[in-house]
């Protein structure tokens, strides 16, 4: 493991691939392209895909059809145990009768490494993941936590230029997920070999990304850093998926330059147009979002809606609040401590400029997969 | 009583009450001293006592070398069904982890139907295919081959019995090997392993304790089988369970069928005994979901 060269990891290509059970398709033409050393996130709602293209890569599931390239050469039909692949599970997948230290030494003993070569990789490998101590444990004796950085040290052990994660965090409670969250981004930036990471929290992918692949029934909606999904989502559903949003839906209107919804006898605009025929909704953030009670006096050419404080939630840093508006729809709105705060079921105005609404096709998919 | 003072209270009730769960034990266990313990000691008292007292029915045993002859193959035999039962077993019950839940069940009544037929009825049936003009022979001969000896010889004896005491080998493998997580085949093959040594490192050990269970199970069956051998097997396969037949029903001789009766026993003790430390399995929760 020693001597590491510059930009060892591999670069993966996805080219249409799709893969059928019978008359569903689990995936539908994904194209991807995954730099050398980068940690891509696989990010979506359970069944959108994200594991079956991990489970593809892996060499576990085959393809029905299209392109996969690891390191500039097609795996298409090569086995998984040749694919020298590391696989991080969300079960730990550590072999029960065999300590620790056997463990991480399975790889290399498959490998033909001996014995002192051996003993040295599995130390390196298991301080890597501060689990040193523990190498005559056996798997039962452990954590959930250090079960996962066990099976993390024997992934990256035979040094693979490509790690696969399927939400190696999923079953572990809230604070170890992100210190680990952390030691993964560590391991990440020492190593230099591609991370592929499969989860469903859209916070972690966040954290620990440098480029995220929104998934949804089976085809990949967005690629793009967490900052491009956050404030330029391609479509409804990314929107929806990376962070709170508030979505509009009226009745629109649209002119040569802008575009109204008429929401319950109010109107909003934005100076913006939606090319093509879908029906435009917008999609706003909570801190793009601000609140005043009706009485109190609007800055010229903002949007204003009325609706009712149906949450308050005080946070720490602010208070979230979340607002019915007049169609019955909810907009969520975060504003600082300083602001004034309202109390629950108090009349309030949303406030917004037309210029931070984005403005997106309607999707229905966006709002039935969404938990 | 009061809910606020529970502690001294229980301690004194859990005294009382630690005894209840025997309790529950207790019909079993008067049956079981009524229909083991009780004639059990009766056979030692027996081998010890008649016709008179002394040890001069082990002396007999041990003096006579078709005896031991006897006792070996009793030994051997069962150690051939124990096999056989491991290497057709295995498979099967990996099968039945493997299939969706009607094919499963379809299995598992192949396991137990003959399991509900008499055991005379099915050596009988053995009797019919094995015998020099039976099923087997007849289709060997109608393809050219040469006719094999099967009924009246060892090998007829083990594959009646490995047919009859299969299902003790198969029920326990299956209940072990569902536990196996599948999914750590997986990690091994992602790790580098092709499927043979996957399964070698991985799946065998943790299916290890199943065929240790089964083992145990069938080759103390197979120790005192009668009828199987007794039907299937000739004079130069007798195992020790005829033998005491023949010494207790035929010569009236109770104190040297005891006698080999308690032999049998002590000896079976004795092996496992011997092979305990290899079945005891460190971590026995290995595997489990």
């Amino acid at each position: 493991m020693n001597p590491r060269p510059e930009n060892r990891g591999a670069a993966i290509e996805l080219e249409t691939v799709s893969k059928a059970y019978g008359s569903f398709r689990a995936l539908d033409g994904v194209s991807l392209g995954i730099e050398p050393g980068e940690f891509m996130t696989l990010l979506g709602p359970s069944g959108s895909g994200k594991t079956t293209t991990l489970n593809v890569i892996a060499g576990f599931t085959d393809v029905t059809s299209g392109k996969l390239r690891v390191g500039g050469n097609s795996v298409v039909g090569v086995p998984a145990h040749k694919r020298n692949i590391g696989v991080v599970f969300q079960h730990y997948a550590l072999f029960p009768h065999m300590t620790v230290g056997r463990n991480v030494a399975y790889p290399l003993t498959l490998r033909g490494v001996d014995q002192a070569k051996r003993k040295a990789r599995v130390a390196e490998a298991l301080d890597m993941v501060k689990m040193g101590d523990f190498a005559h444990r056996y798997p039962s004796e452990l954590s959930g936590g250090q079960q996962q950085r066990v099976a993390l040290a024997r992934a990256i052990v035979f040094d693979p230029p490509l790690l696969l994660m399927d939400e190696p965090l999923g079953a572990l409670d809230k604070r170890l997920r992100e210190w680990l969250q952390l030691e993964i981004k560590r391991i990440h930036r020492e190593l230099g070999t591609t991370f592929v990471y499969v989860t469903h929290d859209q916070e972690e992918a966040l954290v620990l990304s440098d480029r995220i692949a929104v998934f949804n029934r089976g085809r990949i909606e967005q690629v793009g850093t967490g900052r491009q999904l956050y404030d330029e989502p391609a479509t409804l559903f990314v929107g929806r998926f990376i962070g709170d949003s508030t979505v509009l839906r009226g009745e629109a209107r649209s002119d040569g330059t802008s575009t109204a919804l008429g929401i319950a006898g109010e109107t909003v605009t934005a100076p913006r147009r939606l090319t093509g025929e879908a029906n435009p909704v917008m999609l706003l953030r909570p801190e793009k979002l601000s609140l005043r009670r009706p009485d109190q006096k609007a800055a010229a050419g903002a949007n204003r809606l009325s609706g009712t404080i149906a949450e308050a939630i005080y946070l720490g840093s602010g208070s979230k609040y979340e607002v019915k508006l007049g169609d019955g729809a909810m907009a969520i709105v975060r504003s600082p401590l300083t602001g004034e705060s309202f109390g629950l079921g108090e009349k309030v105005e949303l406030c917004f400029d037309g210029a931070d609404a984005k403005l997106l096709p309607d999707d229905s998919t966006a709002d039935t997969t969404l938990t | 009583m009061s809910a606020l003072e529970p502690t001294t209270l229980s301690a004194e009730r859990r005294a009382g009450w630690a005894w209840r769960p025997f309790a529950l034990t207790l019909p079993a266990l008067v049956l079981l001293a009524a229909v083991i313990g009780y004639p059990l000691i009766t056979i030692v008292l027996r081998s010890l006592s008649e016709p008179e007292w002394g040890v001069q029915n082990y002396a007999w045993f041990f003096g006579a070398p078709v005896n031991l002859a006897v006792l070996q193959r009793t030994f051997a035999i069962s150690a051939w069904v124990t096999l056989v039962c491991v290497v057709c077993a295995y498979p099967y019950a990996y099968l039945m982890t493997a299939v969706g839940p009607r094919v499963r069940l379809v299995l598992v009544l192949c396991v137990l139907i003959p399991f509900w037929v008499s055991g005379v009825v099915r050596t009988l049936s053995w009797v019919i295919l094995l015998q020099d003009s039976g099923v087997i022979n007849s289709l060997l001969r109608s393809a050219d081959f040469a006719g094999i000896r099967l009924i009246r010889t060892q090998t007829g004896v083990v594959i009646g019995m490995a047919q009859v005491l299969l299902p003790f080998m198969i029920l326990p493998l299956y209940s072990v090997m569902k536990g196996i997580d599948i999914r750590l085949v997986q990690a091994a093959r992602s790790l580098g392993a092709r499927p043979s040594r996957a399964f070698f490192t991985v799946y065998l050990p943790l299916s290890l304790p199943g065929v240790y269970a089964g083992a145990v199970i069938v080759f103390i069956l197979a120790l005192g089988f009668y009828i199987t051998p007794a039907l299937l097997g000739g004079p130069r396969s007798t195992m020790l369970s005829t033998l005491v037949q023949t010494q207790v029903l035929s010569l009236l001789q109770w104190g040297r069928g005891g006698a080999m009766g308690v032999v049998l026993l002590v000896t079976t003790f004795l092996l496992l005994a011997l092979a305990a430390p290899v079945m005891r399995s460190r971590h026995r929760e290995a595997g489990r979901r």
